[in-house]
């Protein structure tokens, strides 16, 4: 990061923001590594040896374990991004195309755990989908004894993930559309006789890939290593690796912190392997697309597929829907049995019940991710102020470092930096959680302020500047007022990151700190379904409520003019 | 003459003197309270049962007007969760101000806690209301699976295993393990038992290893390479039969009891095991089983176990969280711990040997059609030693985690 | 299917809203043929390419129809036109090769490599081009681009060509040269043109009808 500096503070920027996620990952993965091979001391643990990784190949399951990993990883993957691809190719150029970014962010918002919880009562064989067709067309009085949630194979647990990193991946392929004529090679293509889906296909999608490969690694990564999702919808005997590791690393034997390190240290090295692979096997798919390309077929595979496709994504996404339906009417509901299809009686008195136990995780909530979230664009204008007067491009190295907290598994470093936090003596605070959030709210912060922030027309500063106007004041009165939508969407991502985030609160907060989400993973191990659903739909609705305020905002603002 | 008594005086003196340094030792209870006074005591607790959340809420309300403590429960997801924390806070040096002051555990998490010399203690003898605990009738007041307690923790509630069934889908309820297998045969997938991970899940084995062991007495002592293959053989053929006929064939458990309870409220299964005796009458009145579900215990006697509060070594506020722990043992709060439309836990207290306005409390508890009598409890069989658990749980993983 | 009649508008006209933006226009393009569009910016020229081609945004209301060789082709969606299109900007696809970027306009019809080969050998000598098939169409210059887009959209056999403003780009020697070469490969394959410029001197180049819009 050798960024030229803009004069004054605003040149410190760039230090400031990579010492708040760097310093906490390094330190974290050098907790979580030197444990990993035998090295810590408080517990007993004086030589660098192989024992743990011995005890972790030793356990019967983890073979399992780790195929579990990288399938669910892999197919969760490989599905958003093919959903996400036949999605845009259809959608491209049609009317409503524009609205999609408001249509997907009910379902962006919420946290996974949210949609989690709400697509387990969705298909469990007792659950809503099997109510809803219970007892006319299936004859089932009680539920069949199939398995759906915690399946051997992750189907449940990849089902969300795809439900939830499709409509990521649309709106990342959506912004790199920005920086491709895709209009014109459309039409032009058209012209050559080629459907809209074919001509997307095959001459946007190739264009924009560069600009995508990072978000797809971060899905990969993200997938790979998830937790939270995985405890709720995933196997659990075997549960995936990084399950595995946090049980370990929660087990009343001591002894068990090191395999859980090396298993930790397992999945980075899984994750390593995956975004490796995968950019090894790109020149392979990118051949073989050539050829596909160029043999000129009109209206092929391609276009049927990317139908089906569109058709399954948007199924996906209905779904989202109704699984935080699903969880509202449980909030109020208070007999809801098989197979009823709706409740059979009704109350408020789960939230009247709940509103004690909620002040707490709720305000906790909100604070982290006000915090995290103001402390994130503050740095994150700063950094994009900076490059703009010492007129330098944020790079590819730099972009990979932003990226940095998304493609490492949280479960590698968070322990390392929940010990590096006890010896610091700032553990359990609200300061070290909101630092912990940070960064991971950062990325999404910056990466969603940078391009409309860069294609802001350079004329208007030039001619402030040429009125006279101080490169502050430019800012401030110029450059923050024009971006005042792009700021306020960014603010609206950066919370629901905080909001959705378990792994960072659990470790950094030593459990002092409940949020909505810590509360919401306790609970869905099976206590009340009405107590879930709270929980859940507040995860889903807080979020969701500072999302419209931020596209209503400066919509209200230009209306009163 | 004169001289002799006035030597015997000075003895005197002297020995009433250093009895005095004794007791000096011990701050007396009045102070311990005093300095609890305004004290924030967190109290670690598993939180996946609504009713003790709300009752845990209530206690702090409770000890918040009288003794000025402000309690606040940190809810676990597992009660290992925080031993870890401890640890941690050991492996950092944080010797003193420690974020954990009470945690409510037993068995496994008790034994690694106090194996590291992690707990403060002895206590429990300090708290007045420690009198009133059953010591004769119920080991498992005092000995926590055969390790004696020594004072390091304070009991709160009792538990026995249960099981619980849908009066309303089955009548041929069974009355063992062996009457099970054979009601299962019968009614495939329609009963299963938590991941031997969790408590409730190896003690589902435990039970069953003590009905089929063929010496339960050994249970009592370590298990050895020599007794343990003998032992547990019978349990294995008996599990081997048994697990295809569970639900999800076997492959599949809940994680926790609670999970396990909504599969019966679900319609999933129609019998589970249960560590509550109340808990089918708490479950009803809380719409979160149907009103047919039933108790039955065992012939031949059920696991029993008592859960405790015990108070890490470093702990911030050790006097707060000795006056909840008393208060916890308080006949008005056990009686109140007790009463199926609050907690349904049973208590801990000798009854009979309480004063008549305390016994009282007791007597008046309502009654339910879902709770066992306490003839139909009968003494519980005392936990067997953790070694039996560890190794029963250590085979399953190895036979069934592919 | 019939024989070649040419590019026919009947009735076409086009609004935004409540404003007119093309007069009702009434006109054929015969075959080999060239008429230009003329008219200041904003006086919906491109729009009235756009209808034709198909590509109309759905904020425009329009009327009429367009038949090409016989063919009605107004309820088409664009790919079926058969309709070529040349912009200012070249828009030669960056990841493919000049040869790949001219395989694309192939039609699939024609399977074997070598023939395929063969077809794009021939369109890059037409253009003056031989040895380009390999290059990475960033390294050709302005001129050289042009040429390769025109070749491309001839090799997809369109039954006409619209141009919207091909030649701006291009300084005048080389907007003289393209102008011929655009001129000369449509009039050997029969194919109507309809200009559109704002440059009297491509009208005259142009040496057709004129037809002016928004005066």
């Amino acid at each position: 990061m050798t960024a030229p500096r803009g004069a004054g503070i605003v040149g410190l920027f760039p230090a400031l923001t990579v010492a708040a996620f760097l310093l906490p990952i390094v330190a974290g993965l050098a907790g979580t590594l030197l444990p990993a091979f035998g090295y810590l001391p408080a517990i007993g643990g004086n030589a660098l040896g192989l024992d743990p990784w011995r005890r972790l190949i030793a356990y019967p399951g983890i073979a399992t374990s780790v195929i579990t990993s990288l399938s669910t990883g892999f197919a969760a993957t490989l599905a958003s991004l093919a959903l996400a691809v036949a999605f845009c190719a259809i959608a491209h150029g049609r009317s409503w195309a524009r609205r999609i970014g408001g249509f997907v962010a009910p379902v962006l918002s919420t946290p996974h755990a949210a949609i989690a919880i709400g697509v387990a009562f969705l298909i469990a064989p007792s659950g809503w989908i099997a109510r809803a067709i219970s007892p006319w067309l299936t004859e089932w009085t009680l539920p069949p004894d199939v398995a759906t949630i915690g399946h051997r194979s992750g189907w449940p647990l990849v089902l969300c993930l795809v439900a939830k990193e499709t409509p990521y991946l649309v709106l990342m392929m959506i912004g790199a559309l920005h920086q491709v004529p895709a209009r014109g090679h459309v039409m032009i293509a058209r012209s050559l006789g080629y459907s809209s889906a074919e001509a997307w296909l095959k001459i946007v999608l190739p264009q924009i890939y560069p600009q995508i490969r990072l978000p797809i690694f971060a899905v990969l990564a993200f997938s790979l290593s998830v937790v939270d999702v995985a405890l709720i919808l995933g196997p659990g005997n075997p549960p995936p690796l990084a399950v595995l590791a946090l049980r370990w690393f929660s087990d009343a034997d001591i002894g068990y912190y090191f395999p859980a390190a090396a298993a930790a240290s397992l999945q980075l090295l899984l994750v390593v392997f995956a975004i490796v692979a995968w950019r090894l096997a790109e020149p392979i798919v990118t051949s073989v697309a050539r050829v596909w390309i160029v043999r000129g077929v009109r209206r092929g595979m391609a276009t049927v597929s990317a139908r089906a496709g569109f058709i399954v994504a948007i199924a996906l996404f209905a779904g989202s829907i109704f699984a935080i339906a699903g969880m509202a009417l449980w909030s109020i509901a208070d007999a809801w049995r098989f197979p009823s299809a709706l409740p059979t009686t009704w109350t408020l008195g789960n939230w009247s019940r709940e509103l004690a136990s909620l002040r707490a995780p709720v305000s906790a909530t909100l604070l982290l991710a006000t915090a995290a979230t103001l402390i994130a664009l503050v740095l994150a204008l700063g950094c994009l102020e900076n490059e703009t007067r010492a007129r330098h491009h944020i790079g590819t190295r730099a972009l990979w470092l932003l990226y940095l907290p998304l493609l490492v598994p949280q479960i590698a470093f968070l322990f390392g930096t929940q010990v590096l936090l006890v010896k610091t003596g700032i553990d359990g605070t609200l300061a070290a959680v909101v630092w912990a959030h940070l960064v991971f709210v950062l990325p999404y912060v910056f990466l969603s302020l940078a391009d409309p922030w860069r294609s802001l027309d350079s004329r208007y500063a030039r001619t402030a500047a040429s009125l006279g106007a101080s490169p502050s004041r430019i800012f401030f009165r110029i450059r923050l007022p024009l971006l005042l939508g792009p700021v306020l969407i960014a603010c609206a991502i950066g919370f629901a990151v905080s909001v959705g985030q378990y792994l960072p609160t659990v470790f950094a907060g030593n459990g002092r700190i409940a949020t909505l989400t810590t509360d919401a993973v306790t609970l869905a191990g099976g206590a009340d379904r009405r107590v879930i659903g709270t929980y859940a739909l507040l995860q889903a609705l807080l979020p969701m409520l500072v999302y419209v305020a931020a596209v209503t905002v400066p919509a209200c603002r230009f209306a009163r003019r | 003459m004169t001289r002799g008594r006035t030597e015997l005086r000075f003895c005197a003196l002297v020995l009433i003197a250093l009895s005095f340094s004794v007791f000096a030792e011990d701050m007396p209870w009045n102070d311990i309270v005093a300095k609890a006074r305004g004290q924030a005591v967190n109290f670690n607790a598993w939180a996946g049962d609504e009713k003790t959340n709300a009752f845990i809420a209530w206690v702090g309300t409770e000890v918040g007007q009288r003794y000025g403590i402000k309690l606040r429960q940190v809810k676990l997801r597992d009660t290992a969760e925080a031993v870890t924390r401890v640890v941690a806070e050991k492996a950092a040096g944080r010797d003193a101000l420690g974020t954990v002051d009470l945690i409510w555990l037993n068995g496994p998490n008790f034994l690694a806690l106090k194996a590291e010399h992690l707990l403060y203690g002895p206590f429990s003898a300090k708290l007045p209301n420690y009198r009133y605990v059953d010591t004769t009738h119920i080991r498992s007041n005092v000995v926590d699976f055969t390790i004696p307690l020594d004072g390091f923790a304070s009991p709160w509630r009792r538990a026995q295993i249960v099981f619980v069934y849908d009066g309303a889908r089955i009548s041929d309820v069974p009355h063992s393990m062996a009457q099970l297998l054979a009601w299962a045969k019968r009614h495939p997938g329609r009963t299963t038992h938590p991941s031997v991970r969790n408590f409730l899940g190896a003690t589902f084995l435990k039970q069953a290893l003590y009905e089929l062991a063929p010496d339960a007495q050994q249970l009592q002592e370590p298990a050895t390479d020599a007794n343990f293959a003998v032992q547990t053989a019978p349990l294995w053929v008996w599990y081997e039969q048994l697990r295809p006929l569970l639900w999800r064939h076997g492959e599949q458990f809940p994680d926790n009891g609670p999970a396990q309870r909504q599969l019966v409220n679900d319609g999933e299964i129609d019998m589970m095991i249960s560590f509550s005796p109340a808990e089918a009458a708490v479950a009803q009145a809380a719409e979160q089983l149907p009103s047919s579900v039933r108790t039955v215990v065992f012939d031949g006697g059920t696991i029993g176990n008592t859960s405790f509060v015990a108070i890490p070594y470093n702990a911030a506020h050790k006097e707060g969280a000795m006056v909840v722990a008393n208060f916890l043992l308080e006949p008005s709060t056990q009686a109140r711990a007790q009463d199926y439309r609050e907690m349904g836990a049973y208590t801990v207290l000798d009854v009979d040997a309480l004063p008549h306005a305390d016994r009282a409390l007791f007597d008046a508890l309502p009654r339910h059609p879902a709770l066992p009598t306490s003839a139909e409890l009968r003494t519980p069989l005392p936990e067997p030693h953790p070694s039996w658990m560890t190794g029963i749980a250590a085979q399953w993983e190895r036979r069934y985690t592919k | 299917m019939g024989a070649k009649m040419g590019l026919a508008l009947q009735g076409v006209r086009i609004a935004l809203g409540t404003h007119r933006l093309v007069p009702p226009l009434d006109f054929v393009v015969a075959p080999g043929e060239r008429v230009t569009v003329m008219g200041p910016s904003g006086s919906g020229k491109s729009t009235l390419l756009a209808f034709i081609a198909g590509t109309l945004d759905a904020a425009f209301t329009a009327e009429g129809r367009v038949s090409i060789d016989g063919d009605d082709v107004t309820d088409l969606a664009p790919e079926r036109r058969r309709v070529g299109i040349l912009f200012q900007d070249d828009l030669l696809f960056p990841h493919l090769s000049v040869g790949e970027n001219l395989a694309f306009a192939l039609t699939p019809a024609l399977r074997s490599r070598d023939a395929r080969r063969a077809a794009i050998a021939r369109a890059l000598d037409e253009a003056e081009l031989l040895n380009f098939a390999g290059r990475d169409p960033a390294t050709l210059s302005g001129g050289q681009r042009a040429r390769v887009a025109l070749m491309r959209t001839l090799l997809a056999e369109p039954r006409a060509l619209l141009l919207d403003e091909p030649f701006n780009k291009l300084d005048s020697q080389l907007r003289h040269d393209f102008r011929r070469f655009v001129f000369d490969h449509a009039s050997t394959r029969g194919l109507p043109i309809l200009l559109v410029t704002h440059d009297a001197v491509d009208a005259d180049a142009a040496s057709g009808r004129v037809i002016m819009l928004g005066a």
